[in-house]
């Protein structure tokens, strides 16, 4: 089995970054496909502000309801002592 | 694994680096080309005939553009708020 020593430091580092902003581009891809159907009616010959105002906030609001149910998970598993849920 | 990165020159070290960026961009590339076929598509195509014809070109044209804009405008939008929540920590 590999130990952490064995791990060429430069290939680990171009493995973290790389993975990082491969997860930034699946949520970008993801983001698109689920905003485009909210706010996209017929494509026209440009994106109007309307529809620009409409993106901007399915974004920041997808990313407030993530954390909004991260931090609420972790208040009931705080309050319960024990999790109330097994994720296994 | 050991042997293996520790006989890697920094020559293959970067091929191999090089490959692998290559692989993503063409993942990425399939991913933008498939959301965008489904999505255009389905905005477009609604009764399938013999042909593609030229008002059903003009429309998924156009909706190609709209959709990269989308992707762009959304890759803002995400980018900007991941600086304001590092800056908020």
């Amino acid at each position: 089995m590999t130990t952490e020593e064995n791990i060429d430091p430069q290939l680990q580092n171009f493995i973290e970054i790389e993975t990082q902003k491969q997860r930034f581009q699946f949520l970008v891809h993801n983001l698109t496909e689920r905003c485009w159907d909210v706010c996209i009616d017929k494509p026209s010959s440009r994106l109007e502000t309307k529809v620009e105002t409409c993106l901007a906030n399915c974004v920041e609001r997808f990313l407030d309801c993530t954390n909004f149910i991260v931090n609420r998970l972790e208040k009931t598993q705080q309050n319960a002592g024990v999790p109330e849920m097994s994720f296994q | 694994m050991e042997s293996l990165s520790g006989q890697l020159t920094s020559a293959q070290k970067d091929e191999l680096m090089e490959q692998v960026k290559t692989q993503i961009a063409v993942a990425n590339a399939q991913e933008l080309l498939t959301k965008m076929t489904e999505k255009c598509f389905k905005k477009c195509i609604s009764k399938p005939g013999t042909s593609l014809d030229s008002s059903e070109q003009k429309c998924v044209a156009m909706c190609m553009d709209r959709y990269m804009d989308t992707w762009n405008l959304v890759s803002r939008a995400y980018s900007n708020r991941i600086q304001r929540e590092r800056q908020r920590m």
